[in-house]
């Protein structure tokens, strides 16, 4: 009986914040918008003059899709925020429920709306040239890894939404993360950066996700990049899970 | 426990090294209304998120419906509700989806939550904008949702923290007859609120709360019996007139007030009493301008037992 209530509360909050996605059509399109302009804008203004040794469009979109991913997966800590500060979460608080499956609901939205932007990245993507040579084991692979990620980053976005003592500050953390990816491999090979710069994107946990999806899509080398990509994310979606779970029970401190 | 389904006593709480609640006792008989009044910071908001278990008090102890709020805080929120200082409602979600969510989580079936959904948002007046999204509403709209919202699962103990504050005065009414209407349905409520005029229509016994400490409970007129009765103020054309009346009234005079060259004595209201005070200003050839009779407000009581100047 307890295990089904709380997978009621689970399943009515996630619906909740399903209901949100296309009422919130602004930061829908901005998590679209961004990504597909950084596309267009490396593949035709910059693209030129990179010199990664294969087509440009095919070296970028995976980093591309990480941005859109990292950018809209990080939305979640504006969300998260605007729940603590508009009293709605002392509602949840005094119903008879698991309040923390508030939290549950944000990350499972922040899924589906990711999904809903990668898809229209990629498409974007093929429009501009974009030719995959994945099987479609490979492209499942992908997938897996992506939702890995997304499911870490979002897991994070709470926890930096439960700390946000406003929503401009919970909206100013997102930005981090549309500029992370480009210390990294997403748009240019990391051994044309200076030496520390060139350090810190070889090791920062973008690229082994970046090298991964890049490897399952086009062929390239993936070396040990996907176990670390795991090892990475799979790590980071335990802590933060663990994280923000102790975030809010803080921050709900009776 | 007798007939109390919330009693309070030698609650504490701090925050810091701020004192926000010291020693409150507090109780609410069954199917009564009470209101915990105090200016702002007085620690009203505290109190109610103690007893709705949202915050663990520092010392004392509370139940509600006999469950401790401390050790059975699940128990608690079984029979409460808890309409806050600010709708708790979902922006972006509409009237009804706000209700029928709150409904699933109040674990009434989907057929339950559709039919007291249909008839809350009926008689809190919300039908026709049931399908808009909540984040077009008015300020007194979001506040009759956040109410109707909370009722979806018949809770038998109601706090409403501040109902009506930045309310215009028709949605406060509206308010009013809404809670008043409640009462009628046997619930217990318990609302704070900084309006004595609010105390005083809706409230059966008011606890006085200032500076974290009860300083006076009652019912509304026994706050009121405990200043003096009733008076009479007399206003004088010009400073002439004033100052003999001062002159001659000398300590029966309750109050004066030489700016707007007024004062007032005791009276018990009788129109025998208020020609007497006429007569004798006439043969002392004082002339009185106006003469007003003024029954003592909760505002008095308010300001005698505060000394806090309320507007």
């Amino acid at each position: 009986m307890r295990l089904s209530w709380a997978l009621n509360d689970s399943v009515t909050l996630i619906g909740r914040n399903l209901r949100h996605l296309p009422r919130n059509i602004e930061s829908l399109l901005m998590a679209v918008i961004l990504p597909v302009m950084l596309m267009l804008l490396f593949v035709y203004v910059f693209g030129g003059a990179i010199n990664t040794g294969t087509e440009y469009v095919n070296y970028v979109v995976p980093g591309i899709i990480l941005l859109c991913a990292g950018f809209g997966a990080s939305m979640t800590a504006v969300n998260v925020a605007n729940d603590m500060l508009n009293g709605i979460i002392d509602r949840f608080r005094s119903l008879p429920i698991l309040s923390s499956a508030v939290l549950t609901g944000h990350v499972v939205a922040s899924l589906v709306r990711n999904a809903l932007s990668t898809t229209l990245v990629i498409g974007v993507a093929f429009l501009a040239g974009f030719r995959p040579t994945a099987t479609w084991l490979e492209w499942l692979a992908a997938v897996a890894v992506l939702v890995l990620f997304v499911a870490a980053i979002s897991w994070v976005s709470v926890c930096l939404g439960l700390i946000a003592k406003s929503q401009d500050a919970a909206s100013g953390f997102t930005f981090a993360f549309a500029f992370l990816p480009y210390v990294s491999s997403a748009f240019v090979p990391t051994d044309t950066m200076p030496t520390v710069l060139h350090g810190f994107a070889e090791h920062q946990p973008i690229t082994p996700v970046i090298e991964t999806v890049r490897g399952l899509l086009l062929g390239t080398p993936i070396g040990n990049s996907a176990w670390l990509a795991i090892a990475w994310f799979g790590g980071i979606l335990v802590a933060s899970y663990v994280l923000a779970t102790y975030l809010f029970k803080r921050r709900t401190a009776r | 426990m007798g007939n109390d389904v919330v009693r309070a006593t030698g609650i504490e709480k701090s925050y810091g090294r701020v004192k926000v609640l010291d020693g409150v006792d507090l109780s609410v008989a069954k199917g009564t209304v009470s209101a915990l009044l105090g200016p702002n910071g007085a620690g009203k908001t505290t109190m109610v998120r103690i007893l709705s278990t949202l915050v663990r008090p520092d010392a004392g102890e509370a139940t509600v419906a006999g469950h401790d709020v401390v050790r059975e805080p699940e128990r608690v929120k079984q029979v409460i509700s808890l309409t806050g200082q600010y709708a708790a409602v979902d922006e972006l979600l509409t009237a009804e989806e706000n209700m029928l969510m709150m409904g699933r989580l109040g674990r009434l079936g989907r057929v339950e939550s559709r039919r007291r959904a249909a008839e809350l948002l009926t008689r809190f007046d919300l039908v026709d904008v049931r399908k808009r999204l909540v984040k077009t509403y008015s300020g007194g709209m979001r506040r009759r949702l956040d109410l109707a919202v909370s009722l979806i699962t018949r809770p038998p103990v109601i706090f409403l923290d501040e109902p009506t504050t930045g309310l215009d005065p028709r949605s406060r009414q509206t308010m009013w007859d809404i809670i008043s209407e409640l009462v009628a349905f046997g619930v217990t409520i318990l609302l704070t609120t900084q309006y004595l005029e609010e105390a005083d229509r809706l409230a059966d016994k008011i606890t006085l709360l200032d500076g974290g400490k009860v300083i006076a409970h009652g019912t509304a007129e026994e706050l009121k019996s405990r200043l003096a009765g009733e008076q009479a103020e007399l206003s004088f054309a010009d400073a002439e007139n004033f100052d003999k009346a001062v002159v001659d009234l000398g300590d029966s005079a309750l109050h004066r007030d030489p700016e707007r060259r007024s004062l007032a004595v005791a009276s018990d209201g009788s129109a025998a009493q208020v020609r007497m005070l006429l007569d004798r200003m006439e043969e002392r050839g004082i002339a009185v301008a106006t003469i007003d009779l003024q029954r003592p407000s909760l505002d008095d009581v308010f300001m005698s037992l505060t000394g806090v100047e309320r507007s």
